[in-house]
């Protein structure tokens, strides 16, 4: 507890000495005395009127006469504690130019890579589409590549349509899973460990149904047999 | 522009006061809040990629828009309005790859973006909500890329979206009936492309840009880029 100022304690002291009709020096001297416990005690058994003088000094109070209020100090409340109620100030920055600028550039950084880009690599465009003519092999967008990949140890109900299903539903349900409130690593290896396999088994998936997949959608290296992917 | 009221009205005198009326005063940078947190800004906190997959969503719509008044969503016009792009229009090739690398790279930030905020555990209270937010934006990115990849009409699109949509044919019970929507029809063909049209530059940015709204909403209202490690 807060050491209670010197004069507080008088104060209370007083009121409690004119309460119990007993010298203020007295009740001066309990209060030090780390008797605090006693006091509640003493209110407890005042209806007795004839303390024993061996007693702890508490107990040597009198009975409270009817109608006089007694006074304790439960605690000394710093003015600044409930009157301050603003909140801590954080660190802030002004968004212009701090955020804006920041932004602007990396707007400029992908813009010129994409440009770049696109000058130096065509997008794509094959022969006219044609339904009676089907390439080999014929790969999905490499988004869906992993799933197409599945396809080919799964059967089709289970990688088409209840994988991806439930690997969405699982990952909307990931914060109403993981209930633990921390975010520091070394306190969420698990969930961590967790999401990086799921993560990586996606990219090797996919990597294998965009590179290693050939004619017939059968495995090959892509080093010896060319690259069966377009973009 | 950076004076309260309307643009260049004053010189801009850099003081605490006029940056907040840059923000408070311009629909668009009222996205933001007027002071963010000092991590929020570092570059090596989000990396930029929530924000450059909002930036590469608006380079998307522009050039997309382009690409509409050249393309008519019919076999086999779409093909040759496509392949016309590189000789007949100004510029259509270089806006044709912007698109479509666009696309791809789209994608990709979403999901980067998706695993950054894995693994700062930002999707933790209070930011439940808006992570299932974030995995509908990650479906329609998906969507998205997916209906534009017929449009071209080439060999490539017709067998790519072939083998895409024969998955979801594969769903139980309703699986035909699926298809047959998606398709409209029981295999890809004209009336797929008008679909897929109507989808792409319809249907799914509409939806897309609501979702992105109540995404950036929950992000201010959730008390900003969640705090650092
Ligand atoms: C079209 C796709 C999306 C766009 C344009 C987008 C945009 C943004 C932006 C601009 C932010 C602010 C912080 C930052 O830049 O990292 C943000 C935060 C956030 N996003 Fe996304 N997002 C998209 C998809 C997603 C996805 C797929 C998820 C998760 C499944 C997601 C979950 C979140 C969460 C939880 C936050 C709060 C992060 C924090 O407070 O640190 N978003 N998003």
């Amino acid at each position: 507890m807060a050491e209670i100022p010197e004069h507080l304690l008088r104060r209370s002291a007083q009121a409690k000495a004119k309460a119990l009709g007993v010298p203020v020096e007295q009740v001066l001297a309990e209060m030090s005395g780390g008797t605090a416990t006693a006091v509640p005690e003493a209110q407890a058994t005042a209806a007795a009127p004839s303390p024993t003088p061996s007693a702890a000094p508490a107990r040597t109070a009198p009975a409270i006469p009817e109608g006089v209020r007694t006074q304790r100090l439960l605690t000394v409340v710093k003015a600044k504690a409930i009157q301050q109620v603003k909140r801590d100030p954080t660190d802030k920055v002004s968004v212009w130019p701090h955020l804006l600028a920041m932004e602007f550039v990396a707007l400029l950084v992908v813009t010129a890579l994409l440009v770049i880009f696109s000058v130096f690599q065509d997008a794509p465009l094959l022969e006219l589409a044609n339904p009676n003519a089907q390439p080999n092999p014929s790969k999905a967008p490499w988004y869906f590549l992993g799933l197409q990949e599945l396809l080919s140890y799964f059967d089709p109900q289970v990688a088409g349509v209840l994988i991806p299903g439930l690997g969405l539903a699982a990952l909307a349900a990931i914060p109403f899973v993981d209930r633990n409130r921390s975010t520091r690593p070394s306190d969420r290896k698990f969930a961590i460990m967790m999401f990086t396999f799921f993560v990586i088994s996606a990219a090797i998936l996919t990597m294998i149904g965009s590179f290693y997949r050939g004619t017939g959608f059968n495995f090959t290296f892509p080093w010896r047999d060319g690259i069966f992917f377009d973009l | 522009m950076f004076r309260p009221g309307s643009p260049f009205r004053k010189g801009y005198t850099d003081s605490p006061r006029n940056r907040s009326y840059v923000i408070m005063n311009n629909v668009l940078y009222h996205l933001h809040p007027v002071k963010v947190k000092r991590h929020g800004v570092r570059l090596s906190y989000t990396l930029c990629l929530g924000g450059l997959s909002f930036f590469l969503f608006i380079l998307l719509t522009i050039t997309g828009i382009f690409l509409m008044f050249y393309y008519t969503p019919a076999v086999p016009d779409a093909y040759i309005d496509t392949a016309a792009l590189s000789t007949n229009v100004a510029f259509g090739l270089l806006v044709r790859n912007l698109h479509r690398w666009g696309a791809h790279l789209m994608v990709i930030t979403v999901f980067l973006h998706m695993t950054r905020v894995f693994y700062h555990g930002a999707y933790k209270p209070p930011r439940e909500f808006n992570w299932v937010v974030g995995v509908v934006l990650l479906l329609l990115t998906l969507l998205l890329s997916f209906t534009g990849y017929l449009l071209p009409w080439d060999q490539l699109a017709l067998w790519a979206v072939t083998v895409g949509s024969n998955m979801a044919g594969y769903t139980p019970v309703f699986g035909d009936q699926v298809s047959f929507v998606l398709l409209g029809g029981i295999q890809v063909g004209a009336s797929t492309l008008l679909r897929f049209y109507v989808l792409h530059v319809l249907a799914l940015p509409f939806l897309i840009v609501i979702f992105m709204a109540v995404h950036f909403w929950r992000v201010r209202k959730d008390g900003g880029v969640s705090g650092p490690l």
